[in-house]
C-alpha cells in the first residue's frame, strides 16, 4: 500500500510494447491537486487498443441498452441479426412501475427484426417496416423506437426514412437511431445519439402544464435496481414535483412533457449532458449536477435543488427530510463503518459511477484507491472546465451536433444571467458543470481510462484491495484472485443504491462483502497443487 | 487434366461479359465441359450462351424457395453443353451486392454445382472490386487464374492496374495468378503496343488482342455470342484464337502493379497526351 503509486503505474505498463506504453502513460495518471487549481490531464474517450481486452461497450448498447431501454412504453425494436437483441432484454437491471395494470409497459419485450443472410443482400428496410406493422397491431403503443445494429450501417438500410414513412401511415410516434455498434470508440458515442434523438423527436410535444410550485427532471438516472424509485419519493416528500425522469421509470408523454420544468437535475454527467444543454439552450431551463449517490453527496444535492428554489418552506421541508433520512442511516453507517473504516476499494465502471461510488464508500471509511471510467470523457475526469480547449476526435465526429435554437412559443428564460452567476457560485460550479472526479479525490491515487485485464490484475495484486467494483465481465476474473467484485452497472441482485435508503442498502452489502471471511480461502485454480497436479498428469 | 477456374475481372463497360461469354462458346466448341457464374447482381453474364436471360439467379431462388433449393432451379444448360448460372443480387442501392456473390458461391458449392468432369469454370465479375464480396471468386481458392479485360483507354488501364493490386494480395495468401491482359479493342492510338507494353510492365503477357468488330453488337442484339451467330465470321475466330491461347496458356504470375507516374508515363510514351507518336524525335 505505501507503493509510489508513479512506480505502480510504471508496473502496469511495461509489458506493453513501445507505442501502446506511450499511449497507456497517457491514460494512467497520479492525481495531485495543484496549486492553481487544475489536475493532470488524461487521454479519455479514445479508441480502445486492440489486444488489451477493454471493459467497454458498444454504441448500440449505449443508445438502446442505457438510454432509451429504461422507458416503458416507448416500443424499442432492434434492427439487425438476433444476437445484438441480448442487449435488448433487461440486461441492466433497470426497473419501471406502471401506474395501473392496464399502463403500456414494454419493457419485458424484446423486439427484433431477426435479420438473415438474405435480408443483408438484399437489404432489411421491408422487414423492418412489416416488423413495425406487426408491433404496432399487437401493441398500439404510443411511439416507436427502431435502433441500428452493425449491418445496417453496412448495407445502407435507411431506418430514418422508413420511421418517416411509418409515422405518416401509423399515425403514432416513431423514430430511428444510427447507432451501429462500430460508431464511436465506447458505448459513449450511442448516449449522444440517443439524447440528440429523443431530444428531436420526443422533447416538447406534450404541453400538459403543471401548477405545482418545484418542477424538475431527472437527467441520466436509469432506476438500476429500483435506484429512480428511491429519488422519486424523496423529491415527493421534499415537495418537488418530478415531471420527467431521463429515462429511468419513465413513459413517453413524461419525456414529452419535459419542457415544463423549471430546473434539470444532472445525475449521470456522461450520458445525458446533451439533453441538459439542449434544453436550456431550447427552452431556457439550466442544469445542474446532482449526486445522489452517498448519503452526505445526497444532503448536498436537496439542499442545492432548495438553494435554486429560494424558498423557505421548500428549504424547511427539505431539511426536515434530510433529519428523517440522516437519523436512519446515521444508524447503520456507525455499525457498519467501524467495521469498514480503513478498507481500500477500487472503481472502474462507466461515466459517472466511478466517482459517484466514491462518496458511498467514504461515507463508511473506506479508501478509494484507483478508480477509472470505461467510457468517460475529458470532462469526467477534469472537469468541464476543459471543454473549451477538447480536440474532438475523428469518431465523435460522426455524431451529428444539433444545432439547437430557443423555441419561439416554448423559450422562457427561468433564471437571470445574474441569478445564474450568483448559483454558479454557491455551487462550487456545478450549477451548470460538472467539476469531474478527479477534483473530488485524495492525491496520489492512481486514475486510469478504460482499463485493461492485465492493469486489472496487475494492480490487484500489488494492491490487494479489499473490494473491487466493475461488471459482469470483470465480476469472475477478479473474485478467483480471491477479491470480492461488486458490479456497479447491475449492482449484482442488488440495490436500490441511491439516495438514503439506498446508502443504507450499499453499506450493509459492501460490509458483508468486504468482512466475509470466504474470500481469504480462495485459492485461484491456477495456485491450487490439485490443479497442478492434474495439468502434470494430463502432459 | 485438371478443372481450371478463371476469373475475369475488368473495368465496368470494357465488355467482361461478351468477351467471357464468347471465349468460354469457342471453347465448347472445343469440346470442354464449362460453367459460367455470372457474379453481377444485373445477372446478364449469361444471356448470350442461353439466348436471353436467365428465369431466376441463384439468391432469388434462395430468397424464395429457403433451404430448398435444388442445383436444376439455377442452373440452366447454354450453347454447346456449357451450364450457366447467376448469382444475381439486390437493385441498386440496396442491400449488400458482395455479401450476395458469397452467399451465392457458397450455395453453389454446397449443391455440387462444381462437378468434377468440368475443364472449366468462369467468374464474370462486377466492373471494380469494390469489396470484399467481389474478391470472393479469388479467395480461397476459388478461381486460380485471372484476366483482365483492358483497352488503350487511360480508365480501363487504371483499372486494371488497381485490379492487379488485388490479386497481388491475393496471390500472396493463397494460389491465385494473373493469366494475362485481354485487349478488347477501343480503336485508340498505338493500342495493341502500348497494352503490350503495359502487360510487360506488369510482369504478365496480352494474351490476345481482340480487334473491335461490330458484329459483336449484331450477335449480341440476336442474344447470340458471334461463334453461334456466325461461326465463319471473322471475329469468331478472334475469339477461337483467344480461347486457344487460354487454353494452352502456361504464363502464370504474381502482377507487379505500376506507380500512378509510370502508368501516366506510358500514355505519354504511346503519344496518347501530346499526339506525338512514338519514336519521333522530340526538339529540346
Amino acid at each position: 500500500m505505501s507503493r509510489d503509486p508513479r512506480d505502480v503505474k510504471e508496473e502496469l505498463i511495461q509489458i506493453y510494447p513501445k507505442k501502446l506504453r506511450q499511449k497507456r502513460s497517457e491514460q494512467i495518471v497520479v492525481t495531485e491537486h495543484r496549486e492553481d487549481g487544475s489536475v493532470p490531464e488524461i487521454k479519455a474517450n479514445v479508441r480502445s487498443s486492440p489486444g488489451i481486452i477493454t471493459q467497454r461497450g458498444c454504441t448500440y448498447a449505449g443508445c438502446k441498452g442505457v438510454v432509451i431501454g429504461p422507458s416503458r412504453d416507448i416500443l424499442s425494436i432492434v434492427h439487425g441479426p438476433i444476437g445484438c437483441s441480448f442487449y435488448a432484454w433487461l440486461t441492466r437491471r433497470n426497473q419501471t412501475r406502471p401506474h395501473t395494470l392496464e399502463d403500456q409497459n414494454f419493457i419485458n419485450y424484446c423486439l427484433s427484426t431477426d435479420m438473415q443472410e438474405e435480408n443483408i443482400v438484399f437489404g432489411g428496410e421491408k422487414k423492418l417496416k412489416a416488423a413495425v406493422k406487426e408491433a404496432f397491431e399487437l401493441f398500439h403503443p404510443k411511439a416507436i423506437a427502431i435502433f441500428s445494429t452493425c449491418p445496417v450501417g453496412l448495407i445502407g438500410d435507411d431506418v430514418h426514412a422508413v420511421a418517416r414513412e411509418m409515422k405518416a401511415e401509423l399515425g403514432i410516434n416513431v423514430f430511428g437511431f444510427s447507432c451501429e455498434g462500430y460508431r464511436g470508440v465506447s458505448q459513449s458515442a450511442g448516449h449522444h445519439i440517443a439524447s440528440n434523438g429523443v431530444f428531436k423527436n420526443v422533447v416538447g410535444l406534450n404541453d400538459t402544464p403543471h401548477d405545482d410550485k418545484f418542477k424538475v427532471n431527472m437527467l441520466g438516472e436509469y432506476n438500476i435496481g429500483g435506484d429512480g424509485f428511491v429519488l422519486e419519493d424523496l423529491l415527493k416528500r421534499c415537495g418537488i414535483k418530478q415531471i420527467s425522469t431521463f429515462s429511468g421509470n419513465s413513459t413517453y408523454e413524461t419525456m414529452a412533457n419535459a419542457h415544463t420544468a423549471d430546473l434539470n437535475l444532472v445525475m449521470c454527467h456522461r450520458s445525458i449532458n446533451y439533453v441538459a444543454e439542449m434544453m436550456e439552450k431550447r427552452f431556457g431551463i439550466p442544469w445542474m449536477k446532482v449526486n445522489f449517490i452517498g448519503a452526505d453527496a445526497s444532503v448536498k444535492s436537496l439542499r442545492r435543488i432548495a438553494d435554486y428554489f429560494e424558498d423557505a418552506d421548500l428549504k424547511a421541508r427539505v431539511e426536515e427530510v434530510i433529519a428523517e433520512e440522516m437519523a436512519v442511516v446515521e444508524a447503520t453507517q456507525s455499525v457498519v463503518k467501524a467495521r469498514c473504516q480503513g478498507k481500500t476499494a477500487m472503481l472502474f465502471v462507466g461515466g459517472s459511477r466511478a466517482h459517484h461510488y466514491q462518496m458511498l464508500f467514504s461515507d463508511i471509511g473506506m479508501k478509494t484507491i484507483a478508480a477509472g471510467y470505461e467510457f468517460g470523457h475529458r470532462d469526467d475526469y477534469e472537469g468541464r472546465k476543459v471543454l473549451p480547449g477538447l480536440k474532438v476526435d475523428a469518431d465523435s465526429k460522426n455524431i451529428e451536433e444539433l444545432d439547437v435554437v430557443p423555441d419561439p412559443e416554448r423559450y422562457r428564460a427561468r433564471r437571470t444571467p445574474e441569478e445564474i452567476a450568483k448559483l454558479e457560485a454557491m455551487t462550487e460550479n456545478e450549477f451548470r458543470g460538472y467539476v469531474g472526479m478527479m477534483p473530488q479525490m485524495d492525491d496520489d491515487v492512481l486514475v486510469i481510462d478504460d482499463l485493461s485485464h492485465h492493469e486489472t490484475e496487475k494492480l490487484l495484486e500489488i494492491y490487494k484491495p479489499d473490494i473491487f467494483c466493475a461488471g459482469i465481465k470483470e465480476k469472475f476474473g477478479v473474485q478467483k484472485m480471491g477479491i470480492p467484485c461488486k458490479q456497479l452497472h447491475s449492482y449484482d441482485y442488488g440495490g436500490p443504491y441511491a439516495g438514503f435508503v439506498g446508502a443504507v442498502n450499499f453499506y450493509k452489502d459492501i460490509d458483508r462483502m468486504v468482512n466475509m471471511k470466504i474470500w481469504s480461502f480462495v485459492t485461484p485454480p491456477w495456485q491450487s497443487k490439485a490443479t497442478q497436479q492434474d495439468v502434470v498428469a494430463a502432459d | 487434366m485438371a478443372r481450371r477456374s478463371i476469373a475475369i475481372y475488368g473495368k465496368g463497360g470494357i465488355g467482361k461479359s461478351t468477351t467471357t461469354q464468347n471465349t468460354v462458346a469457342a471453347l465448347a466448341e472445343m469440346g470442354k465441359k464449362i460453367m459460367v457464374v455470372g457474379c453481377d447482381p444485373k445477372a446478364d453474364s449469361t444471356r448470350l450462351l442461353l439466348g436471353g436471360l436467365i428465369q431466376k439467379t441463384v439468391l432469388d431462388t434462395l430468397r424464395d424457395e429457403g433451404d430448398e433449393v435444388a442445383l436444376e432451379d439455377v442452373m440452366r444448360n447454354g450453347y454447346g453443353g456449357t451450364k450457366c448460372t447467376e448469382s444475381g443480387g439486390p437493385e441498386p442501392g440496396v442491400g449488400c451486392a458482395g455479401r450476395g456473390i458469397i452467399t451465392s458461391i457458397n450455395l453453389l458449392e454446397q449443391l455440387g454445382a462444381y462437378e468434377e468432369d468440368l475443364d472449366y469454370v468462369f467468374y464474370d465479375v462486377l466492373g471494380d472490386v469494390v469489396c470484399g464480396g467481389f474478391a470472393m471468386p479469388i479467395r480461397e481458392g476459388k478461381a486460380q487464374e485471372i484476366y483482365i479485360v483492358c483497352s488503350g483507354e487511360m480508365m480501363a488501364m487504371y483499372a486494371a492496374n488497381n485490379i492487379s493490386k488485388g490479386v497481388v494480395k491475393f496471390a500472396q495468401a493463397g494460389g491465385v495468378r494473373l493469366g494475362g491482359i485481354i485487349c478488347n479493342s477501343r480503336k485508340v492510338d498505338n493500342e495493341r503496343e502500348m497494352i503490350e507494353e503495359f502487360a510487360r510492365l506488369l510482369g504478365t503477357q496480352m494474351i490476345h488482342f481482340v480487334p473491335r468488330n461490330n458484329d459483336v453488337q449484331r450477335a449480341e442484339i440476336n442474344r447470340k455470342t458471334v461463334i453461334e451467330w456466325n461461326p465463319i465470321a471473322e471475329q469468331a475466330d478472334e475469339y477461337r484464337a483467344l480461347a486457344r491461347a487460354i487454353d494452352g496458356n502456361k504464363k502464370f504470375v504474381i502482377p507487379t502493379p505500376l506507380p500512378m507516374d509510370d502508368l501516366e508515363k506510358l500514355l505519354i510514351d504511346f503519344g496518347l497526351v501530346d499526339g506525338v507518336p512514338p519514336g519521333t524525335e522530340v526538339a529540346v
